[in-house]
């Protein structure tokens, strides 16, 4: 059938015929702005604080945190054992650990719950480079992430230098470092290889499943090996566990196998390099 | 400008567009249509590079979707299904697409108060009724101000005031000089709005056509008789070699603008007639002719197809059967 020519239009203020296109063509009054990943991370902060879901969430880890670590702290501060030889800050473990499925619900949230709505098209028709979505996303993020577990350890490990004052010798630098900034560091790093998991799973039950079941299942897998040839699988099993990478960050001694020292950040490091170099390479493939 | 050539997407085994090629052009409205499950939906995501193509390619003003550096300024979109969440309020929702296109936050109130909604602006979307979302959506779409306009079926969930407000905003929309593409499955809106018309069915373009070409192609016309005397009548009209057909229960139709010549006829040899009345068959027939082919999810009514013609229906009576009830009789 034939193609015919648009109606003549009539004389409106915006017409403005673009130069070499045979049809007048509007022209917004908007300043065109070229958008960047500055725009796009101001987009998720924006996405992040207007949740209430998110503000509860992190309500949630600094009630854990520095709840669970005022009282085990207050436990130990209050009782005769002998605390002269470990280390002073140790009892921040247990609200960190608590806190840290905080941290992974919300870390898969930020992905997945765009799937879930269908807020992802409006998310990629707005920014269209997907890469920069999930860049801005896991800057946001991680950034929120970390702050927030700095804080509230921070808190705790105060409260904990104070309260344990006369029994130990006080932390070293080393202990405080690990028990804020490197606990910080690998909280939000977990939260961060949440978002790339729920990124790559785009449901969020599922991906929060697979999350909690990373955290716990070695260890409980581990507690059942009772066969003698499976020491040295248990053996792995039970070190390199989140919980016990965990639970370096607030060791005395370095123990004589598995992870020490700072090994539980650069471990974690590269097991969430990989999982969101998968989320960006499968972002780009697949539709949204 | 819009241009598709060739696009093509496959869901595993199913063909949901089939090698599509059609221009939009700037400064009128394109109706989309075709009956559900056509690819619609599927052929606008591809042009917002949400889908990837399987083959073929889509470009506006030579550039693909990814290529835009304003996206939102360029080309605004309403899409299919409520795409945002919840639990955010609609002024949130809308300041967060606004800043990450750079638009500034002011814009924001004056597309609420476009759609109506400034005063459910800071409630959560979550509670919104369909109409509300429907609104929130085409806010979204007018948020940068762009030169081109996507609306998948706009005027879901609308009521008669909201529809009214949509096809006045489309009109003046192409009136500016943007480019306005809207899908439907109402032929009938779709004729009240656009100037031209792209109809596909199974993914296959069937038509693309100006509005007004199509309504003259489609919409035909006879003449409705009713008579005590058929025999008479049927014989003064072989005699006059005017053709006629019969539709059961003593009805009679002639093709064309034929009423006087039918009506001096039949008093040049009196006969009592009992109604002759001009009929137009309306463009949702012709629509539904057009895609009867490829209607693919088929409603039934319980009537064996083909029992009853769809000329029985009353005079001036629109057929009010849903989608796909076996049209295939016209
Ligand atoms: N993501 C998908 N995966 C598999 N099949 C799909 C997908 N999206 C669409 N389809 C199929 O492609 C076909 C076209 O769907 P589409 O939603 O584009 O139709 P439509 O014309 O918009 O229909 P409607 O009028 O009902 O909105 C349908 O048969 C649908 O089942
Ligand atoms: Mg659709």
């Amino acid at each position: 059938m034939s193609t015919p020519q648009p109606p003549t239009p009539q004389a409106a203020p915006d017409w403005q015929a673009a130069p070499g296109s045979p049809y007048p063509v509007y022209t917004s009054p908007i300043p065109v702005v070229r958008a960047g990943l500055r725009h796009a991370v101001a987009s998720e902060w924006t996405k992040m604080r207007s949740l209430r879901s998110t503000m509860w969430t992190l309500g949630v880890f600094v009630l854990l945190v520095v709840g669970i670590g005022l009282l085990t702290g207050a436990v130990v501060a209050n009782s005769s054992t002998d605390v002269s030889t470990s280390n002073p800050l140790e009892q921040g473990f247990f609200g960190v650990l608590l806190g840290s499925i905080a941290v992974i619900t919300l870390g898969v949230l930020t992905t997945s719950s765009e799937y879930g709505s269908g807020m992802i098209r409006t998310t990629m028709v707005a920014c269209p480079t997907r890469s920069r979505v999930l860049a801005a996303k896991s800057i946001v993020f991680f950034l929120v992430a970390f702050v927030v577990t700095l804080v509230s350890s921070a808190c705790v490990a105060v409260v904990h230098a104070a309260l344990l004052e006369g029994q130990t010798s006080g932390p070293t630098g080393e202990q405080w470092f690990k028990a804020t900034v490197g606990v910080a560091l690998y909280v939000a790093l977990l939260g961060l290889l949440s978002l790339a998991v729920g990124s790559l799973v785009r449901h969020s039950a599922g991906a929060i499943t697979l999350m909690i079941g990373a955290v716990l299942a070695p260890l409980v897998v581990a507690l059942f090996m009772f066969s003698k040839s499976l020491e040295n699988v248990q053996q792995a099993l039970f070190e390199y566990s989140i919980p016990n990478q965990l639970s370096i960050f607030y060791s005395n001694s370095l123990s004589d196998s598995g992870p020490s020292g700072l090994d539980p950040l650069w471990i974690m490091l590269g097991v969430t390099a990989v999982a969101l170099g998968a989320a960006f390479a499968l972002l780009e493939k697949r539709d949204v | 400008m819009i241009e598709l050539e060739g696009l093509t997407k496959r869901y595993g085994g199913k063909v949901a567009v089939n090698h599509l090629s059609f221009t939009v052009r700037p400064g009128i409205i394109t109706g989309f249509l075709g009956p559900n499950g056509a690819g619609k939906s599927t052929t606008m995501r591809m042009v917002l590079g949400l889908d990837r193509p399987t083959a073929g390619d889509v470009r506006i003003d030579g550039k693909h979707y990814e290529q835009l550096e304003d996206p939102l300024t360029y080309i605004g979109a309403l899409l299919e299904a409520k795409a945002w969440h919840g639990g955010r309020s609609a002024y949130n929702h809308l300041l967060c697409l606004a800043q990450s296109n750079g638009i500034p936050a002011s814009r924001v109130r004056e597309v609420l108060d476009t759609v109506g909604l400034t005063a459910v602006a800071r409630k959560k979307t979550k509670g919104f009724s369909l109409g509300m979302g429907q609104r929130l959506g085409i806010a979204g779409a007018l948020l940068g101000d762009p030169r081109i306009l996507m609306f998948d079926e706009p005027v879901n969930g609308l009521d008669p005031e909201g529809i009214h407000w949509i096809r006045n905003l489309m009109k003046s929309l192409a009136a500016q000089g943007r480019t306005v593409f809207v899908s439907s499955h109402l032929m009938s809106e779709m004729a009240l709005t656009a100037d031209h018309l792209v109809v596909i069915g199974q993914g296959r373009l069937l038509a693309d056509t100006s509005m007004a070409e199509f309504i003259a192609a489609n919409s035909r016309s006879y003449v409705r008789i009713r008579t005590p005397q058929r025999e008479q009548l049927l014989d003064a009209l072989h005699g006059a070699g005017v053709s006629v057909v019969e539709s059961g229960a003593g009805v009679l139709e002639v093709d064309g603008d034929k009423s006087e010549a039918v009506g001096e006829l039949a008093a040049r040899h009196q006969i009592v007639l009992h109604e002759l009345s001009p009929q137009r068959a309306s463009l949702e027939e012709a629509f539904m002719q057009l895609t009867a082919e490829s209607v693919e999810y088929h409603a039934h009514d319980g009537q064996p197809p083909g029992a009853v013609p769809q000329q029985q229906q009353p005079p001036g009576q629109p057929p009010q059967q849903p989608w796909g009830s076996d049209w295939k009789r016209g």
